[in-house]
């Protein structure tokens, strides 16, 4: 047998070729498959709608009730009529501003360190790896490290069980993300910049403080306002460390013998009420999940808005 | 002669160069500060895991105790396989929901949408990152069981069940896969996608056997992100999956079951703190540690696999 002929291949495959190019009509196989691709997303976003029009609808009998009382009334896992998020909102909002004052300086300096003074060297490879696998940690690990390190560190306020325990943790939690997202920021920040106040004599501190922190400020921001939304929304190590579900009574203590006694906060309300069994605690959990909610998301889309609107190409 | 002028000091005065020199010691002492956090975890981990089973070598049953009937810490019966196997079939369900899902969305944004489409959904896929997982959670049991896997599975549990917290926790590890998967696609490089056009691929084509085969180890380490997270997700399991005070060994994803997760939830909860002197509560370290160190390698897998594509390209 001959081989085949280059003329006959080369025909076949050239009648193919313009055949290819010139076909006319639908490519009914690739819209097929970005159809698919298209209905793939939309079901993502759709869950995301089902979610909130469910929460809305189960929860609506509770607004048109009571929306005011129940925004102020104390944790109360026994009486749906009377349950309420005040003291949750209150301890979420302590929980953020611990972790603002803890993770946050800690975040930032780290990643100033590995992003500005230690680039290649081994001891930087290392902290790099470490805050990699830090960010991997599940959250329940961290609630495990509140209870036997921060609890025990604290034990001479209230047994350790208070806010502060649970603001560690949470803290722990969110530093690796406050790490990486300042580490992206400082990373964009263009060499010239440095070089431009190093060359009139700054030292590498003022160059520091006053060119690149400053340059990096919106994608600093944009990452530490992510991290407060996800502290915010933990349960978890919160839960661990010892947060009240059943029913706290605060009375008419001082701020401060408050702050050092039980605390509850927001995720933690949701996990109480969503255990109860009776009907009645269905609104209840569905108001405190919308709450919880609309101010995680409402955190996000800020973040995400500052990051937009400050994106900047050098 | 002309006069010279006095020379220009160019050292730093020494004020300066100690706060340069205190400002770096900061830096590095927050650096020493993440290398803390990560030794006292593994520290507490192992410290009282390795006390946990200690003790339990030293009752009747011994270390038999880790394999019973089922998890049942109170009456002394710490079954790890039955929390293994309630982990896999969340982790299964979950991945069942995500995968599709988020690796659908990751090669339309990256492939198929147009630049102003994508910037509109790109922020909506983040959002859908932000849902606490206690809000997952109730929406497991309000919804996703009773108008979801009830109706589709006869004899399923009408309140809890495995089956439910999967799809729950498949929600939230959607966004993860669809960002990581994303990022994989896009640092294929352009190049790869207008030689395969200019041959004569169409999209389909050139996405399918050009872009996604080189960018295969990012979406596999997407996949096992995924799985690390949905393995580590606590509080959708604890609220959907029902069995509190513990489960019997068994293979069904609609009954109430327990994870590792929400296993070590209902042991260290709140009020529910089992009290000292039996091993019940202790055992919360030992299955935290397995935790830790199944996350952790996981992890370390994926790391490596998207380090691999950045080496590529």
């Amino acid at each position: 047998m001959a081989l085949t002929s280059p003329a006959t291949v080369g025909g076949t495959a050239a009648r193919d070729i313009t055949a290819g190019m010139t076909k006319r009509g639908l490519d009914v196989r690739g819209k097929l498959v970005e159809a698919v691709l298209v209905g793939l997303l939309a079901f993502s976003m759709a869950v995301l709608v089902t979610l909130v029009v469910d929460l809305f609808v189960r929860s609506w009998s509770l607004w048109s009730d009571r929306p005011w009382d129940f925004i102020t009334t104390n944790l109360n896992a026994q009486n749906a009529a009377s349950a309420g998020i005040g003291q949750a909102i209150r301890g979420t909002l302590i929980l953020c501003v611990i972790v603002t004052v803890i993770a946050f300086p800690l975040g930032i300096a780290c990643a100033v360190y590995l992003e500005e003074y230690a680039n290649k060297g081994l001891f930087a490879r290392l902290i790099r790896v470490n805050v990699r696998n830090l960010a991997g940690v599940p959250s329940i690990v961290y609630g495990l490290l509140g209870l036997a390190i921060f609890v025990r560190l604290l034990s001479g306020i209230n047994g350790g069980r208070n806010i502060f325990a649970g603001g560690l943790a949470l803290s722990a939690l969110v530093l690796p993300i406050v790490i990486i997202t300042t580490s992206e920021a400082l990373r964009a920040v263009p060499r010239s910049i440095r070089e431009g106040a190093l060359g009139v004599g700054a030292t590498q501190w003022e160059t520091i403080r006053s060119h690149v922190l400053p340059s990096a400020a919106p994608g600093i921001l944009t990452g530490t306002v992510l991290s407060l939304a996800r502290a915010a929304g933990e349960a978890a190590p919160v839960l661990l460390v010892g947060a009240a579900t059943g029913l706290l009574r605060t009375g008419n203590q001082s701020f401060w013998e408050q702050l050092q006694g039980s605390f509850t906060a927001m995720p933690v309300a949701i996990f109480s009420y969503a255990r109860q069994p009776g009907a009645d605690f269905r609104a209840v959990t569905a108001a405190a999940s919308l709450v919880l909610l609309v101010l995680v998301l409402f955190m996000n889309a800020i973040a995400i808005a500052l990051r937009n609107r400050y994106e900047k190409k050098w | 002669m002309t006069a010279t002028s006095p020379p220009i000091r160019l050292t730093t005065q020494p004020r300066r160069r100690r706060s340069d020199k205190i400002a770096r010691w900061a830096f590095r002492l927050a650096a020493v500060a993440t290398l803390l956090v990560t030794t006292l975890i593994i520290v507490t981990l192992f410290r009282d895991a390795i006390a946990f089973l200690r003790n339990l070598a030293d009752t009747d049953d011994g270390l038999g105790s880790l394999r019973e009937l089922g998890w049942f810490p109170r009456r002394g019966m710490f079954d790890i396989p039955t929390l293994l196997v309630g982990t896999l079939l969340v982790t299964g369900i979950a991945m069942l929901v995500a995968v599709p899902l988020g690796l659908g969305g990751a090669v339309y944004l990256a492939e198929y949408a147009r630049p102003s489409v994508r910037r509109v959904i790109k922020p909506i896929l983040e959002v859908l990152a932000g849902i606490p997982s206690v809000v997952l959670g109730y929406f497991a049991i309000s919804f996703i069981n009773p108008q979801i896997v009830v109706r589709i599975f006869d004899g399923a549990h009408r309140s809890f069940t495995l089956a439910a917290a999967g799809i729950g926790v498949g929600i939230l590890t959607i966004p993860i896969i669809a960002s990581v998967a994303e990022d994989a696609l896009r640092a294929v490089p352009g190049s790869l996608r207008e030689a395969s056009y200019g041959l004569g691929a169409e999209r389909l084509q050139t996405t399918f056997r050009v872009v996604f085969p080189a960018a295969i180890s990012g979406i596999v380490a997407a996949l096992i992100l995924g799985i690390s997270r949905a393995i580590g997700e606590t509080m959708v399991v604890a609220i959907a999956a029902g069995a509190v005070g513990g489960g019997l060994f068994r293979w069904t994803p609609l009954q109430p079951g327990q994870t590792m997760t929400a296993a070590m939830a209902a042991l260290g909860f709140g009020s529910d703190q089992v009290a000292g002197d039996n091993l019940a509560f202790p055992s919360l370290y030992f299955v935290g540690l397995l935790l830790f160190v199944m996350t952790f390698l996981l992890n370390v897998a994926s790391d490596w696999l998207v380090n691999k594509v950045r080496e590529v390209y």
